[in-house]
């Protein structure tokens, strides 16, 4: 906020030159082009796309590849994608953080190691996730376009967010904690269980809700590894298509699909915001019991 | 057994867990190779040479030519850049210096949602609303330019919120100097502000230009995807993420292991970038995006 004081142009000494003006005007002028943009986006889904939705459209079977009907098996497809991913990545997940924060120095070379790996996979473009996924749990483990491939597609995938959030969370545990269960003699697995992950549990809920954000949001990883299968999946082993692909095959595949498409991004969209919603209330109660730590 | 035991045997999962992402890794870029070996042995030099793209099972029979998909994919990704690149520091500068506390949250909300966004909603934005605007105007629409200006877009809120961080790790004294010596708003970032803070924001820039060249289905909505060199702004192309999306489904053989080339080619270009990015510095701010 000091920054925005300092270089108010308002302050009397200073004399505001033409440059100033023309550059006060350009900024302005991408901001509320960039804000515009988002609300053409959003609105033109809204307006599409509401008039379509109803309780049936999310109870209802798709009839007609999709272009009628609602998206129920959509639905029950990506929470199956979802609950695989998250079985996979939150214990992976949660044990790597753990490791970084608690057991090993920051500057150690394993750290280092282990850091740098998860550095690289959160760079790795998603449709090469899908060609791994697809080699590695579709062809090799011959899962075949399944649920269970896909699910540990994005496992892989949402791995790094995951450790990156709830080690952040982990860390901003205070010392204090970590003292006091020292001086009543716990042992660090102890500690861990009983002071340090109910203290950070807030934060790693945080973490969870981000990556299962991420994993909403996927589409090209999951063309080859859950396939796009339009029924329920009846087991792991079934294929299934996630609200995402689904947007992509009505609009890209199947002509006439559009408004049902619509109707599926805003129900997409809406999962993401509420996501955003619960992360931003979390992350207050979070900073809030922190701060109320400290005092 | 002992408490210092114990500690041990926790240890050892603990380690094997952290391990996974690195074993990932490995086995990511394993099996590209190893899948692409097919294509390296029955094709090799062909994926420059061959007259088009006609890919068939059987490397003989086909034509492999991926270098006007590569070329189209870099094409796409600098319009992409150039657009989001200044858009995006100008979208950072408002929020920091010139907008009023209240209106600099709201704002930064709308950017993080814009970066919440998934691919594929841009992507069918894209296709329902931007391709037919510019078929109005030069048809077909799919082309080159929707796919850059959605990828933009997309990229945009990474640029903003990265150098926006970068900004705010400038020192508050050099703000202060710089009030002290009368400058005004615009000659202190000029002069301060994006001079000091220039590694973020080409950090901001390498990490968007990694994203926009890994995107897939945002670009494969809106780009025509016909395998041909670009030759104007408003022709419709393919880029290689696309290529794989469009393909990976009935592709096998040859064809099957020229795609899984094209994701080692991927890979590799990203991994320079967010190498790079990484030795750039300010670690920091990666993880904001």
């Amino acid at each position: 906020m000091l920054d925005r004081v300092l270089t108010q142009p308002r302050a009397k000494c200073r004399k505001v030159t033409l440059p100033d003006r023309l550059a006060a005007l350009l900024v302005w002028t991408v901001a509320t082009l960039v804000a515009g943009m988002l609300l053409w986006i959003v609105l033109d889904l809204l307006r599409h796309g509401l008039p379509h939705l109803s309780i049936g459209f999310l109870l209802d079977a798709p009839r007609d590849a999709g272009r009628a009907g609602g998206i129920a098996p959509v639905l029950v497809a990506t929470a199956m994608i979802l609950i695989v991913s998250l079985a996979v990545a939150v214990p992976l997940g949660l044990a790597t953080a753990l490791l970084l924060s608690e057991y090993i120095r920051r500057g150690s070379r394993f750290a280092g190691f282990v850091r740098h790996a998860l550095e690289v996979l959160a760079g790795v473009p998603s449709i090469v996730f899908g060609l791994f996924g697809n080699a590695l749990f579709v062809r090799y483990f011959g899962m075949g376009y399944s649920v269970a491939a896909g699910g540990l597609t994005l496992a892989c995938m949402v791995l790094p967010l995951f450790v990156r959030a709830s080690e952040e969370a982990l860390r901003s545990v205070p010392d204090d904690f970590r003292r006091a269960a020292d001086a009543l003699g716990l042992t660090r697995a102890a500690a861990i269980r009983s002071v340090l992950l109910p203290a950070a549990l807030p934060g790693i809920l945080v973490a969870l809700v981000l990556s299962t954000g991420r994993a909403l949001a996927e589409a090209a990883a999951l063309l080859f590894t859950s396939g796009y299968v339009l029924r329920v999946p009846e087991s792991l082993g079934d294929s299934g298509r996630t609200l995402a692909v689904h947007i992509y095959e009505l609009a890209m595949n199947v002509p006439g699909g559009e408004s049902q498409a619509y109707a599926t991004g805003v129900v997409l969209l809406g999962a993401l915001l509420l996501i955003n919603l619960l992360t931003a209330l979390l992350g207050r109660r979070y900073g809030a019991q922190v701060q109320g730590v400290r005092r | 057994m002992s408490p210092q035991r114990s500690e041990q045997l926790l240890l050892i999962p603990l380690r094997l867990a952290a391990m996974s992402a690195a074993v990932i890794c490995f086995l990511i870029v394993a099996l590209l190779v190893l899948e692409s070996l097919p294509a390296l042995n029955n094709i090799g030099w062909r994926l420059l040479s061959d007259a088009n793209w006609r890919p068939t099972p059987a490397a003989a029979d086909g034509a492999f030519r991926v270098t006007p998909m590569v070329v189209a994919t870099l094409v796409i990704t600098a319009g992409a850049v150039l657009l989001a690149a200044p858009l995006g520091l100008a979208s950072a500068l408002f929020c920091r210096f010139y907008a009023s506390p209240s209106v600099a949250v709201v704002y930064r909300r709308l950017v993080e949602l814009l970066a919440g966004i998934p691919g594929v909603i841009y992507g069918f934005w894209g296709l329902v609303v931007l391709v037919p605007l510019l078929g109005a105007w030069r048809p077909p629409g799919a082309s080159l330019l929707a796919a850059s200006l959605v990828l933009a877009l997309m990229i945009l809120p990474t640029v903003a919120l990265i150098s926006e961080s970068a900004m705010r790790a400038v020192p508050q004294r050099y703000v202060r100097a710089a009030a002290a010596l009368g400058l005004s708003r615009w000659g202190t970032i000029r002069s301060v502000i994006l001079p000091s803070a220039r590694r973020g924001i080409l950090t901001a820039v390498i990490l968007a230009t990694g994203r926009a060249i890994g995107e897939t289905l945002a670009v494969v909505m809106v780009v025509g995807n016909i395998v041909r060199f670009p030759s104007g702004l408003m022709e419709p192309v393919r880029a290689l993420t696309g290529n794989i999306a469009l393909e990976m489904g009935y592709a096998s053989g040859d064809h099957r292991s020229a795609l899984f080339f094209s994701g080692l080619v991927l890979t590799g270009l990203v991994m320079v970038l967010v190498l790079f990015a990484n030795r750039l510095g300010h670690r920091g701010a990666i993880s904001d995006a």
